[in-house]
């Protein structure tokens, strides 16, 4: 083949590098576009009331989202209790147990088939499971669908941050006398616990701004969240979600662009302390 | 066990075969290893050296795909009976690896870790036995002060000197060096192989290493492995000076491997 001009050559370079500079700058244009208007409509709602009132019925103007936040709270711990621990032990059970039999492998394409999976039907199911069978909505029901959608994440961060511990550490921790369960949980998981912290609050991060499946189990509700487990419960995704498609009233509308904000807060938050955990992590080691 | 010469045999391995899933690495190995010696094993690298070290104390039974056959009797037991306690098994060979293994926790910790796993220790006695065992591996008088902190800070040489400690805090028979020293820098090696003089009045220590003159500064008796077969094994200095196999000769003077 006929090796064409150093000036064609060098001027496709450029022109690559120019269209990757361009869309990279565009999708970043739009990230804070999005993050400048939420912000800028969502501040105007800050105020005391907003964070220590509870949401009001239609019609009635003041009011502020904090039964939300905390539902939202409650049933993302609810999530997590519920999710982490068979998140934490099946990676454990991939990496340590299960590398390469069949076992494994079923476990490890469910996992990555269940990450497609759309978080409506997530919702759906748990609808079905938990909802329609015992007749009442409820913050559990959401925690359950928010736990089915965290597991495999978890499942698969956990694997993929153990075996990224050298074999070499197993076999110290063996070769002293250790049993494999300790081995596994003293050094093992203790040497990757940065990165199991990490993909834990990444999860979260995740499942926290999810919509329709509390759509389907917690629903929505004016009432604080103490009724958990027998109630619908308030959350801000759905409050956002039903502020801004159903009320005609513009305070609400201005209520979800706060909330909104609020919720793009705590992720953020969540993700930047996932990059410093991770940060840390790798001048300790 | 005694030999010939009426040496105490630590470790005999006889007839000893191990595979890696189909593929054969050791081929119907016979080796006396002698109590309170240093005995090193040398050959080319893919030589099986490693492979023998890791049947000692059955590491190798980490990965299923691995298995051994034959014997290989320590103290008149066969250890890879399946009936032998395991955890006991290593806490009388201990192991120390190439790349030094220090535990995400403190100096310490680290040493303090084997100790609890096999004896039951009130707290002043685990800080007596941590210290002897740390001065043991030659390190308290680098560590003393910073004992809290973790064992990853330390410097190569001195986390290969903590796994040493780690290793005999648990109060091992047999002590399995897989090239204690190839990665770290020469003053540590040189504190190292001081080490391995003095440890060898009270532990039986084999040594795998690639490096020849260490194996000739260090070791009593040397094994020369070739292609998963003992082709030599003899005293060091008549491996280094008059070895009756050619394989050996030409291995020894650095015409292959």
């Amino acid at each position: 083949m006929k090796r064409r001009g150093l000036f064609f050559r060098k001027s496709t370079d450029a022109i690559i590098k120019l269209l990757s500079l361009v869309f990279v700058a565009l999708a970043l244009v739009v990230m804070f576009w999005i993050l400048f208007t939420v912000c800028a409509r969502g501040i105007e709602a800050f105020g005391w009331a907003f964070f220590v009132e509870p949401t009001k019925p239609y019609g009635i103007p003041d009011g502020g989202i904090a039964n939300a936040l905390l539902g939202t709270v409650f049933i993302t711990l609810g999530a997590v209790v519920i999710g982490v621990p068979p998140g934490i032990l099946g990676g454990i059970y991939l990496s340590e147990f299960a590398r390469d039999n069949v076992f494994g492998n079923v476990i490890r394409f469910s996992a990555n088939v269940m990450m497609g999976i759309p978080s409506i039907i997530c919702g759906l199911f748990v609808y079905a499971m938990l909802v329609f069978t015992t007749g009442h909505f409820s913050g559990f029901a959401g925690s359950v669908a928010l736990s089915v959608i965290m597991f495999p994440v978890i499942l698969r961060t956990t694997e993929d941050m153990l075996r990224m511990v050298p074999d070499s550490l197993r076999e110290s921790a063996l070769a002293i006398g250790m049993p494999r369960w300790r081995a596994t949980f003293s050094v093992i998981c203790r040497a990757a616990r940065s990165g199991l912290v990490t993909g834990v609050l990444l999860a979260i991060a995740r499942v926290s701004g999810e919509t329709a499946p509390l759509l389907f189990t917690a629903l929505w509700s004016d009432d604080w969240p103490f009724k958990f487990f027998s109630q619908p419960t308030a959350n801000l995704t759905v409050t956002i979600n039903e502020y801004a498609t159903n009320s005609p009233f513009q305070i609400m509308h201005t209520r979800a662009w706060g909330a909104a904000l609020v919720i793009t807060v705590i992720i953020l938050l969540l993700n930047i302390s996932c990059r410093i955990i991770f940060k840390n992590k790798e001048h300790t080691s | 066990m005694v030999n010939e010469n009426g040496d105490k045999i630590k470790i005999s391995v006889q007839n000893l075969n191990f595979f890696y899933g189909s593929h054969q690495a050791l081929f119907d190995n016979n080796l006396d290893i002698l109590e309170n010696r240093v005995t090193a094993v040398i050959g080319p690298s893919g030589c099986g050296k490693s492979t023998h070290l890791r049947a000692f104390n059955r590491i190798f039974e980490l990965y299923p795909e691995q298995r051994a056959e034959g014997s290989i009797i320590l103290d008149n037991e066969n250890i890879l009976n399946r009936g032998v306690d395991i955890l006991e098994l290593r806490r009388k060979v201990g192991m120390i690896f190439q790349k030094p293994t220090p535990f995400p926790m403190s100096v310490f910790d680290n040493v303090a870790y084997g100790l609890k796993l096999h004896f039951n220790l009130n707290k002043a006695q685990t800080a007596e036995r941590v210290e002897k065992a740390l001065c043991g591996a030659s390190l308290w008088d680098e560590v003393k002060d910073k004992l809290k902190k973790s064992g990853m800070a330390l410097s190569g040489g001195q986390q290969q000197r903590l796994c040493i400690a780690r290793a005999i805090a648990a109060e091992p028979e047999v002590l399995l060096m897989d090239e204690p020293t190839s990665a770290i820098d020469p003053v540590g090696t040189l504190k190292v192989e001081n080490l391995i003089e003095e440890l060898k009045a009270k532990f039986t220590i084999v040594i795998v290493t690639h490096n020849m003159q260490q194996a000739a500064r260090i070791s009593d008796h040397t094994a020369f492995f070739y292609e998963g077969r003992i082709i030599e094994y003899d005293r060091t200095e008549k491996i280094f000076t008059s070895p009756a196999n050619q394989k050996t000769e030409e291995y020894v003077t650095g015409r292959f491997g």
